[in-house]
């Protein structure tokens, strides 16, 4: 009985989001809800606010408005439960570490300060370095890597973690045909040991075979909701066939303008209110 | 020389203490400067450095007083200020990150000119040697200053010692940190107070204008030799305690000497050395890897010459001579020397007096040249649709890189082609 109730419990819950950089809106009013233990694509064309929404959710950006849900929760309760898998671009990969040193860091927590990792630690990083075939690799330098194996870097060090919920950015940029291969394996294994897979995507023509679910974003949502329902024409040409023109005037005129996202002191009302 | 081994006897009590501080304050500053220089914050250190003036200044107008204790207070205030001002700046304008760090250390570093100029026109007492903060000496520490400096920088040390693979994972990856939940603020707040501690205990001895060199230099030398953080950290403390002894001893050995700019000095060499003589990341090492490219590519193109000549009459037994060589492929006069000599040396081809051939050895390295570069033809006509009338430029070089790991995944593709674009054989194992 208990597993039934989880099950209704959305793994992911965005709700009315709105998000902007230096006053220029990136997202609109995004709302949808995600089911557990599905591989779920977030899609959209480039500057769509995929990143954005993922940043959002990961509590790295103040929304505007809205909030997030993780398991019903916020986010700060079930930190635990999530990882993230930034985009490969997003660090330094000549910084000295090696790649051990990188997965290991998926086990740090705050209230493990000052402390060393234990036993149990080192043995879950061994078993994360396994599963993406980078055990012989374990002691090379990060930056004599591939981008494929970079990738996969990311990934275990994710997997370390041992959480329910994994969200990755991108992970199938620059990476070659194998690595893409084995990644797709991987994903579906988490999926088949119920594990809650959300990813960011930009290209459409993959998107269908890869995913269950999708999630269909350009600055404002498209669409939510499993594979056919998602892949229809209209919708497609609707996520990509350019932003709405007057849509991205109000965003540039808000950026120009210094204009707030929102009044301030507005709340959101019961009813009609005086819209 | 003489002064040399008496200074490192060590007999006089002050030149132990000053010489003792002077490492463990140059210590601190480089180990905390290497997550500086790997968080590419080299520029931040310099205005830090820059900005403590007007702190120590204010601090001694207000108390009169040369306590280090106060001093040291005063700085940490206005450093701090100014990584808040420039964090500010960032956030709210839209000036990029080196335009915020210029503005504000000029501005905190004029202020500081400016106050020490007013104490050193006024009649407070005590206030001589001050300018000393803006170059350095540390032969003007008194034993109370030592004695403080030297606690900071063991308390900056066990600081990074207990926090190592927290600083290491928000050096690489702070938004990782921030959603694994670690206290990313607090770590951040943590390493400014450090970096801003580590210049203001320094300042003192090596003064605020070379102090961010102290802080960047020891983790730019140390990078070079080594892909560890652990041991860049130890490398980067090592240069810092030997240049800090290098400086002591010449500001002792020549009174009239400030031991800021020698310690500088010192770690300059040593990073300069490094860039050159590292292995893999110095100059020299970049030098050889592309001498002993070209010498690859040299003696392979030989190779492959004697090839096409022994082709095209039928045989490889025919003994050839460098000009022979030179109708295939245009040799200068110094190349086909050197190639032939190296090829000789390594047993690849056999001298004659009336010329050479390939030996058995040779013939089958040439062998595997001529096979990578018409393999490497067929990958660029059937996987890259590349006409076949231009794809030799691009084979010539590709076919001395291709790795056997490598040369198998063609053959596995390409499904072991017997003839290439130009209907050439390729010539197998055999």
């Amino acid at each position: 009985m208990i597993a039934e109730t989880q099950e209704v419990i959305p793994a992911l819950e965005v709700h009315n989001l709105s998000a902007s950089y230096q006053r220029k809106p990136v997202l609109w009013d995004v709302d949808f809800q995600l089911p557990q233990g599905k591989l779920i694509g977030v899609v959209g064309p480039n500057g769509s606010g995929k990143t954005t929404l993922l940043k959002n959710i990961m509590g790295l950006m103040e929304p505007d408005s809205g909030y997030v849900k993780l398991f019903g929760e916020d986010l700060e309760k079930v930190r635990h439960r999530i990882s993230y898998v930034p985009q490969r671009e997003s660090v330094d990969w000549n910084f000295p570490a090696s790649v051990r040193d990188v997965v290991e860091m998926g086990r740090y927590r705050k209230n493990r300060l000052f402390k060393r990792l234990k036993a149990q630690d080192h043995q879950l990083v061994t078993e994360a370095l396994e599963r993406v075939n980078l055990l012989e690799l374990s002691q090379r330098q990060i930056s004599q890597l591939s981008g494929g194996q970079q990738q996969r870097v990311f990934i275990a060090r994710a997997l370390a973690q041992q959480a329910d919920l994994y969200l990755m950015d991108e992970p199938f940029v620059g990476v070659d045909a194998a690595t893409e291969e084995a990644l797709l394996e991987l994903l579906t294994e988490m999926k088949n040991a119920g594990k809650t897979v959300v990813i960011v995507h930009h290209d459409l023509q993959t998107a269908y075979e890869y995913f269950d679910w999708t999630v269909l974003l350009n600055t404002r949502l498209v669409a939510a909701g499993p594979q056919e329902s998602i892949f229809k024409k209209e919708l497609l040409q609707e996520a990509y066939g350019g932003r709405l023109t007057v849509l991205s005037k109000i965003g540039d005129l808000m950026a120009r303008k210094d204009f707030p996202a929102r009044e301030t002191g507005f709340k959101e009302k019961e009813g009609l209110g005086d819209g | 020389m003489d002064s040399l081994w008496t200074f490192l006897q060590f007999k006089d009590a002050t030149l132990q203490l000053v010489t003792a501080g002077t490492v463990l304050i140059a210590m601190g500053a480089s180990v905390v400067g290497c997550f500086a220089f790997l968080r590419k914050r080299a520029l931040v250190g310099d205005a830090v450095a820059h900005a403590i003036l007007p702190g120590i200044a204010v601090a001694f107008m207000l108390t009169a007083a040369k306590n280090p204790l106060i001093l040291l207070s005063g700085a940490l205030v206005s450093g701090w200020l100014a990584l808040y001002c420039i964090e500010i700046i960032q956030k709210t304008s839209k000036l990029s990150a080196d335009t915020a760090i210029a503005a504000v250390l000029g501005v905190f570093f004029g202020i500081g000119i400016l106050l020490l100029t007013h104490i050193q026109h006024s009649d407070l007492e005590n206030q001589s040697g001050l300018d000393r903060f803006l170059f350095g000496s540390a032969a003007s520490m008194s034993t109370a200053d030592l004695l403080t400096y030297a606690g900071v920088a063991l308390f900056l040390l066990l600081a990074i010692a207990g926090l190592y693979k927290e600083l290491k994972l928000f050096s690489f990856n702070p938004e990782y940190a921030q959603v694994l939940g670690l206290p990313v603020k607090t770590i951040r707040r943590l390493i400014n107070s450090l970096t801003v501690m580590a210049i203001a205990i320094g300042i003192q001895s090596v003064g605020v204008v070379l102090m961010a060199a102290l802080l960047i230099t020891p983790a730019a030398a140390a990078r070079a030799w080594t892909d560890r953080l652990l041991v860049m950290i130890f490398l980067a403390a090592g240069f810092a305690a030997f240049s800090a002894l290098v400086g002591s001893y010449v500001s002792f050995s020549a009174t009239a000497m400030p031991t800021g700019p020698w310690i500088v000095m010192s770690l300059s060499f040593l990073a300069l050395i490094s860039l050159f003589i590292a292995p893999q990341r110095g100059l020299l090492a970049r030098l050889n890897r592309q001498r002993l490219n070209r010498i690859k590519i040299l003696t392979e193109n030989m190779l492959k010459a004697f090839y096409n000549l022994g082709e095209r009459a039928g045989t490889y037994q025919k003994w050839l001579t460098a000009e022979d060589l030179a109708r295939v492929r245009d040799f200068t006069h110094a190349e086909l020397t050197q190639g032939l000599r190296i090829l000789r040396k390594k047993h690849l081809v056999i001298p004659k007096q009336s010329g050479y051939r390939l030996s058995r050895q040779g013939l089958d390295e040439a062998r595997r040249v001529v096979r990578l570069h018409r393999l490497w033809e067929m990958y660029l006509t059937q996987r890259m649709r590349m006409k076949s009338d231009h794809i030799h430029p691009n084979a010539e070089t590709i076919e001395h890189i291709i790795t056997p790991e490598i040369e198998e995944q063609l053959l596995r593709e390409l499904d072991f082609p017997e003839k290439d674009p130009h209907s050439s054989p390729i010539p197998y194992p055999q």
